[in-house]
């Protein structure tokens, strides 16, 4: 067989062309211009090179740049767990032969197929602190203390940004959980319920073990999202109040939108960099476990 | 006995879990239908006067139809270009393991990860006369999609069995017709499926059309309702409605095809 003849190399050309020209030529070309001082007035002034200063003012000025990016991971790491574990319960219990799973599971899902825009203006006005959905819920049942400025107090600001995403997002991973714990053969449960495990022992030895690979496909796609997190911050807070809630993203539109192009890609470079080094450690991980299978 | 108490504690748990997903949207389809003063107290009581009227003025207004053509354009296109194109791609990349080959496969997957740049993006679709344009926006989001299609449809390839590709080109067959009459017909499983989450996912996606589209005539449906909320902070039962209407195409491709979705996000790790 003549494999040149058939699986010709020009099928890869069109897809390779486009994601070279509109996904990576943009990432080189933003370290490249991290460098220069790249603003809207450069048709006028050109573009000149100034070295790491872009960097200086993110790492050492004091305008909060360090913030988001410390929010950025604070996000990343807080929203994966609230959302796997209990996606992870929620599809354990839809698992064990649930009457209705189908329709509880199209339910739960629902959320994460909507836009955020359209969540964060629900949200927004179920938030709201005068009469809001969820404030109003707390008075009727004489909650009180419940009623929080949902998305002004700073204290609370971030849980409710979290918690919304958490209402989006588990459906979503509970999804991924379910598929992974069908392919578990109930065998293995069978086996270890003759030698008396508990429900937290089947957990731990059967089920975990066996899920790495929904585990893992979580993790990525949690990370990676969190990392890159826009929509759901820009409509709830826009950054604010003031500019607790600003996250790596958020501020460089922002500067994009400024004009500060020069300092925008400096950000989303070092957001690439943050993704780059993630990602190899994933990689590496994922490795591992497949030398161990 | 202890069986059925678990099996009634568990409805419990799953009907609270699904009051909680499913009462945000009903209080906003009900507010949707009130007038603006009922709406802006955003309770659950029902509307004292049903107002269908809040669904034309806001199409009127918030210019929907001009969105929804846009976004229809935008998902439909980039969708269908990206995943026949990853389809070929993905089909030789599995078939033809060359050193090339794999190194180019694992060069697409970095894409899964990585944030695009869209300050420079803007920069080099300008230099390429595509800014502000339909094309640009569609070739950004065909491109976007391009990792996880790959990926996805890549390891879809693996299971259909290279001897039928053997018998077709000793039948005569070409590269083209091989793939297009062959195999891409038996991709269908995962090809629907890339395309209903790309789908959704262009339809969703605001971050592209915030970055890419200066004018109004170019704004895709989430972008028109996020302006109509600016400009209308406080008619808070027009926004909804406005909700209401972005939100049914989405639900009715998830409804249709939904059985497909499953299958395809996890294909690949998962099944191992």
């Amino acid at each position: 067989m003549n494999k040149k003849r058939i699986y010709p190399q020009w099928f890869l050309i069109v897809p390779l062309a486009l994601y070279i020209i509109f996904f990576l030529l943009p990432s080189i070309m933003g370290v490249g211009y991290s460098v220069t001082d790249w603003n809207s007035r450069s048709v006028l002034t050109g573009v000149h090179f100034v070295g790491l200063d872009n960097y200086k003012e993110i790492f050492l000025s004091d305008k909060n740049y360090l913030s988001g990016i410390g929010h950025t991971l604070m996000f990343t790491i807080v929203s994966n767990i609230v959302k796997l574990i209990p996606a992870l319960l929620i599809a354990i219990m839809l698992q064990e032969g649930l009457r209705g799973q189908g329709f509880y599971r199209t339910v739960l899902y629902l959320p994460s197929i909507l836009p955020f825009v359209i969540i964060g203006l629900i949200f927004k006005s179920i938030l709201n602190y005068n009469n809001g959905l969820l404030n109003m819920f707390f008075e009727a049942v004489h909650l009180d203390f419940f009623k929080l400025k949902w998305l002004s107090d700073l204290n609370v600001v971030w849980k409710s940004i979290i918690g919304v995403d958490a209402w989006r997002g588990i459906g979503y991973v509970m999804t991924i959980f379910l598929a992974g714990l069908n392919t578990i053969p109930k065998s293995y449960y069978e086996a270890a319920q003759i030698d008396g495990a508990n429900f937290w022992q089947r957990l731990r030895y059967v089920t975990l073990p066996m899920l790495t690979g929904s585990i893992m496909i979580n993790l990525v796609f949690g990370i990676t999202y969190g990392l890159k997190v826009f929509d759901i911050v820009y409509v709830l807070t826009n950054g604010g109040p003031g500019h607790a809630t600003e996250v790596l993203t958020t501020y460089a539109f922002q500067l994009y939108s400024r004009g500060q192009y020069g300092m925008s890609t400096a950000l989303n470079t070092i957001l690439l960099i943050i993704t780059a080094v993630v990602g190899v450690f994933i990689v590496k991980t994922l490795g591992k476990q497949e030398v161990q299978q | 006995m202890k069986k059925t108490i678990q099996a009634v504690l568990k409805h419990v748990v799953c009907i609270i879990l699904c009051l909680l997903v499913l009462a945000p949207f009903y209080m906003v389809l009900l507010n949707s239908f009130k007038p603006k003063a009922e709406a802006a107290r955003m309770n659950l009581h029902l509307p004292t006067q049903w107002l269908f009227s809040n669904y034309t003025e806001v199409i009127e207004q918030g210019k929907l139809m001009q969105g929804f053509v846009n976004s229809l354009t935008y998902a439909l296109v980039a969708t269908t270009l990206g995943v026949v194109l990853c389809a070929m791609a993905a089909f030789v990349l599995c078939r033809k393991r060359t050193k090339l080959n794999v190194l180019l496969y694992y060069f697409v997957l970095c894409g899964l990860f990585f944030p695009v740049n869209y300050v420079t993006l803007v920069r080099v679709l300008s230099a390429a006369r595509l800014n502000d344009t339909r094309t640009g926006i569609i070739l950004v989001f065909t491109s976007a999609m391009i990792p996880f299609c790959v990926f996805t449809i890549r390891n879809f390839v693996t299971s259909v069995p290279v001897e039928l590709d053997e018998a077709a080109v000793i039948d005569g067959a070409g590269p083209v017709s091989l793939f297009f009459k062959i195999i891409l017909p038996l991709l269908k499983p995962t090809l629907v499926t890339c395309f209903i989450l790309q789908f959704m996912g262009v339809w969703s996606d605001f971050l592209t059309p915030l970055y890419l589209s200066s004018k109004s005539k170019l704004f895709p449906m989430t972008m028109a309702v996020y302006q109509f909320f600016g400009k209308n902070k406080n008619n808070w039962s027009f926004i909804f409605a406005d909700i209401v209407l972005t939100c049914i195409p989405v639900i009715i491709v998830y409804m249709i095809g939904q059985k497909y979705i499953v299958g395809g996000m996890t294909s690949g790790a998962v099944k191992e």
